[in-house]
């Protein structure tokens, strides 16, 4: 390891410093707000360190090819950092039900925000494999925190899920190797340029489980099974991370692989309508299970499902145009899920409810949370002035000049399908009689996470310009 | 045949045994003896290819400390002495299933020109250890990283609960 390669690495080794730091001082610290502090600085000063890496020029590969510094792996860093960091302010106030295990579920935030950068930056299969289980294993532990029997029951569920499919992920890799005889996925895209015909049949099993193990990830149907009861379960928290940040970490590893490993013309069209057809399933299963949904981090859930069939639509498209769509859709989607999700931990904590009834009249109790939550639930349907309606324009765009109207006409009525649940909670907010008539209010760090992911959601709404030309930038530095 | 080859088969065989020993056996004990017989004929079968290292720490480290843990949990928690069916309505489904899914991946392995590995012959210790630090330093680190979360997770999981 040469001192390049240490600087290359360092936003991720910051991030474990400042892990097991957390762990440690969690032995003697006695006012646990320090650790969540700790926590904004170490995500606070790996993001500087990728500010540096950006700005510098440090764009290459490192440690023998396996880590790659380009524009596509720094967005992905900006994103989870500012995840993860939006996600530790929102849980300040929530975390007391963690009781003695604050420090610990804090050095998670940070080993999966290190999992999930390093599966953005991956070059080489075996890496990308283990930054995955990296990210999954702390996303089990932390889906277990709350150590009701829900919170268990996610957990388990999780893990359980999680493991089987990412045994199926790692069969696809053996055979890509067994194919090729390289686990580098440039190499790969070599070695599969010069392979015989009569070798498809296994690639195309490849293919498949890799798909199923990514799919897991990014919660496509049919491999959603765990979506529903795991964010219900989860501390809501962990529930925001785990739609936006470990979702879009599922888009960057899925990108990159395809795109660079398989991204031959026989292989592309094969997995292009693979996704085309988990994109139809998504949206539509997503959708229409999200309509009788009385609990908002079910509906959240299945949200998730359908916003991850939109999201597919992109990588069906196979253009540039298409993956800077997806960029575009993430950044957008994280704004607006995490903005929607903090509304609704505070919210929730405070009436110590998750059930759409309970929202009734909102508004009148809080009308700060109650206009954020709406606006970010408008945003997720795709109605102007939000992010939403420009990234959905953008992505859906690309898929026209792709020739895929078919795919887009069944996501624009997917859409209008959406918005009846998504607006019967701003109904149940605005119309519907309180319960009491007591304030809901949120403690000053929440409003402070909940003040970012809002104005993120309206200023890209309204000013797009500067995130579509880095999505554009960012999308065409993953083809070398 | 060769007997490198039957060895092969013999290893392979026993493998799927132990496999199926642990998921059909109704005692847990039994099932963790099945795995250790399944463990230490994959041990073997990194013995035909080569993989000395990787062969003893297979026996090391999966055959001995991890079966032997598993037996030590099995015993101190006492869950070994109630015969444990897990078994659901699916099990039909699931054995269609995987019986169609045998038969594509057979069907497919057999049409495929599978890559050989030029004059197998074993690695030195020393060249596997420099390049595991060296090419595989990334990987190799990050693995620890996941062993540290795995022992965070297993004792937050495992923790009581404050009620």
């Amino acid at each position: 390891m040469t001192f390049e390669d240490a600087y290359r690495l360092s936003p991720e080794l910051i991030l474990g410093f400042f892990a097991i730091l957390i762990v440690l001082l969690d032995l003697g610290v006695r006012r646990k707000g320090w650790l969540a502090a700790l926590t904004l600085v170490g995500l606070g000063a790996s993001a500087a360190w990728t500010a540096v890496l950006t700005a510098g020029g440090w764009q290459g590969t490192a440690l023998g090819d396996t880590l790659a510094v380009d524009n596509f792996s720094l967005f992905f860093k900006f994103l989870f950092l500012g995840a993860a960091a939006l996600v530790v302010l929102a849980s300040t106030g929530y975390s007391i039900r963690f009781a003695r295990f604050q420090g610990e579920y804090y050095a998670l935030v940070l080993t999966s925000a290190a999992g999930m950068m390093l599966m953005a930056s991956g070059r080489e299969l075996i890496t990308l494999y283990i930054s995955l289980e990296l990210t999954s294993l702390s996303l089990y532990a932390l889906a277990g925190f709350l150590k009701d029997p829900r919170s268990n029951e996610a957990s388990l569920k999780y893990l359980l899920l999680g493991a089987i499919s990412s045994a199926v992920l790692l069969y696809g890799m053996a055979l890509l190797l067994g194919l090729t005889g390289e686990t580098h996925l440039d190499a790969i895209a070599n070695a599969l340029g010069r392979m015989p015909g009569a070798n498809y049949p296994v690639l195309f099993l490849g293919i498949i489980f890799i798909v199923t193990g990514f799919g897991f990830k990014i919660a496509a149907v049919p491999f959603q099974m765990w979506v529903p009861d795991v964010y219900e379960g989860s501390p809501t928290p962990v529930t925001a991370y785990l739609s936006v940040a470990s979702k879009a970490a599922g888009f960057a590893i899925t990108l990159r692989v395809f795109t660079l490993a398989l991204g031959g013309p026989r292989e592309a069209a094969d997995w292009s309508l693979i996704f085309a057809i988990l994109a139809v399933a998504s949206m539509t299963l997503g959708n229409i299970l999200a309509i009788p949904q009385a609990n908002i981090k079910r509906m959240l859930g299945y949200s998730s499902i359908a916003q991850a069939g939109y999201l597919m639509v992109g990588l069906a498209t196979l253009s540039d145009l298409g993956r800077s769509g997806i960029i575009f859709f993430l950044a957008s989607y994280a704004f607006t899920n995490l903005g929607a999700f903090i509304a609704v931990i505070a919210i929730s904590h405070r009436i110590d409810s998750d059930l759409i009834s309970d929202y009734a009249g909102m508004a009148h109790r809080s009308p700060l949370l109650a206009g954020a939550l709406t606006f970010c639930l408008i945003s997720l349907v795709g109605i102007p002035p939000t992010a939403g309606f420009i990234a959905k324009v953008y992505l859906f765009n690309a898929a026209v000049q792709q020739g895929l109207a078919w795919l887009v006409i069944i996501a624009v009525v997917n859409s209008v399908i959406s918005a009846y649940y998504y607006l019967g909670v701003v109904k149940a907010m605005f119309m519907g009689t309180p319960l009491s008539l007591e304030r809901v209010t949120a403690v000053r760090p929440a409003l402070a996470a909940l003040a970012v992911a809002t104005v993120g959601v309206l200023v890209v709404g309204i000013l797009p310009e500067p995130l579509i030309s880095i999505a554009q930038a960012v999308g065409r530095s993953l083809i070398p | 045949m060769t007997g490198a080859q039957f060895l092969f088969y013999a290893l392979g065989l026993a493998t799927v045994m132990g496999g199926l020993g642990v998921v059909l056996s109704r005692n847990v004990v039994h099932s963790a003896l099945a795995l250790l017989l399944s463990l230490i004929a994959v041990a073997g079968i990194y013995v035909l290819l080569y993989a000395e290292f990787l062969a003893l720490v297979q026996v090391l480290i999966y055959g001995g400390a991890i079966v032997i843990l598993l037996l030590f949990v099995l015993m101190l928690t006492r869950s070994g002495e109630s015969p444990l069916v897990l078994d659901n309505p699916q099990k039909p489904v699931a054995l269609v299933v995987s019986l169609l899914f045998m038969a594509i991946a057979i069907v497919s392995f057999f049409l495929t020109r599978w890559k050989l590995a030029q004059a197998p012959r074993g690695v030195d210790f020393s060249v596997l250890g420099g390049s595991l630090f060296q090419d595989w330093v990334l990987p190799f680190e990050v693995a620890s990283l996941v062993l540290l979360v795995a022992l965070m997770g297993a004792i937050i999981i495992a923790r009581e609960s404050p009620q």
